[in-house]
């Protein structure tokens, strides 16, 4: 396996609104994701999933707490290591974020022209292998609105690939799809993951098909986390609001 | 807690809010002027910039100088010919356009096309988590999308004042001239004996502080869109925001443009 652990211990986020009215996300937890493994995050809206993914690649910061990638404190982590981090990481978002004005070639391109010293004409080579591993071979020259939801999310797992990430992290990946199109996506991270062998954290509510991918499952709730390393516990819990929570979701 | 109490809250809340868009907005200044210096440089995207800034706001500075500068001719035939004076004419039109009309009037169309269109692009990619890629593919986001609009904006609004400029001229020319009859020789001496070069400069200075100006709100309004207080959410906020920067930009610009009289002249 090339990915690598995540570990948080006694993390806290909150927001204020106007008024001065804090809203407490997490609140001093810890848990730890094991390298190559698949943890799924769970939860309902509001409880912080997407921010627990923005604290791991600190686009947000934590207000107390230590988040570690591998043997680096990304609190800690500015300029070149923070850079030098990044590049660790591949994203996937949830409306797969990518650049209107360039091609589906162009935009699985950019981290390789951006990140790496390549030719042109192995970023060339390197992009039309992966758009044909991902089945969007033929498409290279569209633009991302000249695509459907679901191949705009491949275009957008291709370019998370392309610098072989050791984290891939995926906010809600098959929001908005049809099942066709989720299972294709789920079919596509299966491969990747075991080609690949990265680390990766899913932020999903799509219940309970995404656990047969999970290796671990963390809930999280009113600031709180319960993590599952069995995904099987998950259907027993005697949690009150968790047990609620999958029985609404089956 | 008491009317008053609460007051004072808020107020406190406020001051502190624009205390800290103040500190955001200046650091954004600064990452998007060094961003100009960060290899590798995007010149392919910087001439689509001035071609979109610079180029694409040719017909509206052209429009808006040629009337503005025919309108002055007319104005200026008025109330120069009360005195007899009509052989000033071309001195009048030339050192308004120069030194205030050219810089403030091709930053406001500047601020109206290019800037909104900036901020709302900008605005876009925040809320669709394009910048977040970008930080998440650790590509420095000024650098790759800030930065050669700032260049672009520095570069162009300075050549667009120069046509403003000319063309202006050349309006106040044909009604003065042309329309009015007033001796084509004099209204070129007036120009020649009263625009020195210091008043060139100042319309220079002028046009470079209004271009950051407006380049500097206009994409720092998008790129804090989801920060900016009561500016809601999606689109809606890319859409009050860009208002917001049409007008705080103009705004700052008018502002600018006394200070700068003051100091400079």
């Amino acid at each position: 396996m090339s990915g690598l652990p995540i570990s948080f211990a006694g993390v806290s986020k909150s927001f204020s609104s106007r008024g001065g009215i804090s809203q407490v996300v997490l609140d001093r937890v810890s848990f730890s994701i094991a390298a190559g493994k698949t943890t799924v995050i769970a939860g309902g809206s509001g409880q912080g999933k997407s921010v627990t993914l923005k604290l791991i690649l600190r686009l947000m910061m934590a207000d107390e707490g230590h988040i570690h990638v591998g043997d680096v404190d990304v609190g800690n982590a500015t300029g070149t290591a923070l850079t030098s981090l990044r590049t660790r990481f591949g994203v996937l978002f949830q409306g797969a974020a990518l650049f209107d004005s360039m091609t589906v070639f162009d935009n699985v391109a950019l981290p390789l022209r951006e990140r790496t010293s390549d030719s042109e004409q192995l970023v060339a080579e390197k992009v039309m292998q992966t758009l044909a591993r991902l089945e969007l071979a033929g498409h290279e020259k569209k633009f991302p609105a000249q695509l459907s939801g679901g191949m705009q999310k491949r275009v957008g797992l291709a370019r998370a690939l392309q610098l072989k990430p050791e984290i891939l992290l995926f906010d809600e990946p098959t929001t908005g799809l049809d099942p066709v199109m989720k299972h294709d996506i789920y079919d596509l991270f299966a491969a990747t993951h075991e080609k690949h062998g990265y680390t990766a954290v899913i932020v999903s509510h799509d219940i309970p098909k995404i656990f047969t991918l999970a290796d671990q499952v963390i809930f999280l709730h009113n600031g709180t986390v319960d993590v599952f390393d069995d995904v099987d516990n998950v259907y027993s819990t005697e949690i009150k609001y968790l047990r609620e929570y999958i029985d609404k979701t089956r | 807690m008491n009317m008053v109490g609460q007051t004072l809250s808020r107020l406190g809340e406020s001051g502190l809010y624009v205390l800290s868009d103040l500190g955001r907005m200046s650091l954004f200044l600064l990452n998007s002027l060094r961003g100009i210096f960060i290899r590798p440089f995007r010149w392919a995207e910087l001439i689509k910039q001035i071609q979109f800034v610079g180029a694409g706001s040719f017909w509206v500075i052209f429009f808006t100088a040629i009337s503005t500068g025919m309108a002055l001719g007319l104005q200026g035939y008025y109330s120069l010919s009360k005195f007899g004076a009509e052989g000033m004419l071309g001195s009048a039109v030339s050192l308004s356009l120069v030194m205030e009309l050219g810089p403030v009037l091709t930053a406001l169309m500047v601020a109206g096309r290019a800037g909104s269109a900036m901020c709302a692009e900008i605005g876009i990619m925040r809320i669709s988590e394009q910048i977040d890629a970008l930080e998440c593919m650790a590509i420095n986001p000024y650098r790759f999308v800030v930065s050669p609009k700032f260049l672009a904006t520095i570069i162009s609004v300075p050549l667009l004042t120069a046509l403003f400029d000319l063309v202006g001229i050349m309006g106040g020319y044909l009604t003065g001239v042309i329309l009015m009859g007033v001796n084509p020789g004099s209204y070129q001496q007036g120009m020649e004996v009263s625009v020195t070069n210091h008043d060139i400069q100042l319309g220079i200075i002028k046009s470079f502080v209004f271009a950051l100006l407006v380049v500097w709100i206009s994409t720092g309004r998008g790129y804090f869109v989801h920060q900016i207080r009561g500016a809601g959410f999606g689109a809606e906020s890319v859409s009050r925001v860009t208002t917001q920067a049409v007008v705080l930009s103009s705004i700052a610009v008018l502002i600018f443009n006394y200070l700068l009289t003051a100091i400079i002249l």
